[in-house]
């Protein structure tokens, strides 16, 4: 019942911001653009989901991070009154990351709609996509808030580390496999790479997205590895529940620390 | 009733609490005296359950306060530094916390009106002065009726009026039988608010009792002569 004051606050807030309203307002832009150049196929659920693999995390850290500094007052000022932490914790989150992950979702799904592309495509297709970028704006949220709790009082190395690893997962890690494949190749290396890529949860939902699409000229080899190794649905659904698992850790870790935390 | 049993924090290697042990009366004021960085808000913190403490326990009216929560609706507490979300509105803010604490109270109106504040209930709190902040967070300690009132170095940022008129609310609080807690680096103050005395040092403490009797014992007749007096005494 509390969390759900604090989050009615927390939106009321936020969409005075407008700053949510500009990045759902990016994704219209992109959605349109792409479906308007791709012909509404599965090439412009291809390149909007390329789009979305490095927006959402990006964003999703930066602001689960810096949201934690600036709303520090307010969680000051509410540690003092009748509530538990684990409410006051999970209206904080869902304050941020429902507000993101509708942002995306409508931003994603108006053009689709209006350009009829949800008739002509394929409905799974384009549901699996946004079910992906809402599971995704959650889990790198849910990392923002960790970094952000870990380094609370020294934002410039929570935010630092938050955009260390948007690099990290999203571009380096993708080369460092190469490099190892190219390294190892005279080993047997594909069930360690198997562990690689379901250690990068930006991988997993890449990898899910081009089963779902099966272009394997565009897998990269994680995802070629994956293909030969699970097949098609088999590797959505493990792809998926990693994906979960991802997305249970950072949440987790965050809320042991918020409840132990000297404020 | 407030007692705190064998209270410790560390933060890192630096014990900022070492082992405190403290009876805080039921309907009196107690003030809490010592010098800058003698764990004055780190006490208070931990009473609210802001802080965690290492080791010990506090116990409010017979129930340890660890992993609670419903204890603080029986708590008003004034910061030391008043930060509030910037975007709210002095209005918007208490209907906030009202909902929060489950309450309709109208006593945020007359507490306003009291402090002078009434015409700035649509300002935002970003547009606030200090001292209108400190009121606001005044206010919100006392709004809700609680029984146990905490104020954390109150009339810092105050000047004179606001601070006689704060002052003038307290006493009245207090002869409504309400227990409250008090630091403050204004000696005058303490005396004028608080009838029993504590004195930290470095996370210990040097003194718990009546204010009458640490004054008789030190023969002074202000209490800052008094505290000056025990200050030195521990330096040596």
């Amino acid at each position: 019942m509390k969390a759900l004051t604090i989050l009615k606050y927390q939106w009321k807030d936020l969409l005075r911001g407008k700053w949510i309203v500009g990045y759902g307002l990016i994704y219209l832009l992109i959605a349109d653009a792409m479906i308007r150049f791709g012909n509404a196929g599965p090439k412009a659920m291809l390149s909007i989901s390329n789009i979305m693999l490095l927006l959402i995390p990006l964003v999703g850290m930066i602001y689960g991070a810096l949201y934690l500094y600036q709303s520090r007052e307010f969680t000051e000022l509410l540690l003092a009154q009748p509530i538990d932490r684990p409410s006051l914790f999970w209206g904080l989150f869902g304050g941020l990351a429902i507000p993101l992950a509708l942002a995306f979702a409508l931003g994603t799904a108006i053009p689709m709609i209006y350009t009829g592309m949800i008739v002509t495509a394929n409905l799974q297709s384009i549901l699996l996509i946004l079910m992906l970028g809402i599971a995704l704006t959650l889990l790198f949220t849910g990392l923002g808030f960790w970094f952000g709790l870990k380094f609370f009082e020294d934002r410039v190395k929570g935010l630092g580390f938050a955009l260390v690893s948007w690099l990290f997962l999203a571009v380096l890690y993708d080369g460092l496999i190469l490099l190892a494949v190219f390294a190892f190749g005279d080993y047997p290396i594909e069930k360690p790479m198997l562990a690689l890529a379901l250690a990068n949860p930006i991988d997993l939902a890449r990898i899910t997205v081009l089963l779902e699409f099966d272009i394997s000229a565009l897998m990269g080899y994680t995802g070629a590895v994956f293909n030969r190794f699970f097949g098609s649905m088999l590797g959505i659904s493990v792809a998926l529940s990693c994906l979960m698992l991802w997305l249970g850790i950072p949440l987790w870790r965050s809320q042991r620390q918020f409840e132990k935390k000297d404020f | 009733m407030i007692s705190i049993k064998k209270l410790r924090k560390d933060f890192g290697p630096r014990t900022v609490l070492n082992e405190l042990d403290l009876e805080i009366p039921a309907g009196q004021a107690t003030g809490i005296v010592g010098p800058n960085g003698s764990g004055k808000t780190t006490t208070i913190k931990a009473l609210l359950g802001l802080v965690k403490p290492t080791s010990g326990d506090i116990v409010v009216d017979g129930k340890s306060i660890e992993g609670e929560w419903l204890y603080r609706s029986k708590i008003g507490y004034m910061p030391q530094i008043a930060r509030y979300p910037e975007n709210m509105t002095i209005g918007e803010l208490f209907e906030f916390i009202k909902n929060m604490r489950g309450s309709d109270t109208n006593r945020d109106r007359e507490l306003l009106e009291y402090f002078d504040l009434d015409s700035e209930i649509d300002k935002r709190m970003r547009a606030l002065s200090g001292g209108m902040r400190q009121k606001v967070g005044a206010i919100l300690a006392m709004m809700f009726d609680p029984e146990i009132l905490i104020f954390d170095e109150p009339t810092a940022g105050l000047d004179p009026k606001s601070s006689v008129q704060f002052k003038r609310l307290v006493h009245e609080e207090k002869q409504k039988g309400k227990t409250v807690l008090l630091t403050s680096h204004i000696m005058s103050e303490i005396e004028e608010l608080t009838d029993h005395l504590i004195f930290m040092v470095e996370g210990n403490i040097r003194y718990d009792g009546p204010m009458r009797e640490l004054m008789e014992r030190q023969q002074e007749q202000r209490l800052e002569g008094a505290v000056a007096k025990m200050m030195e005494e521990t330096a040596a």
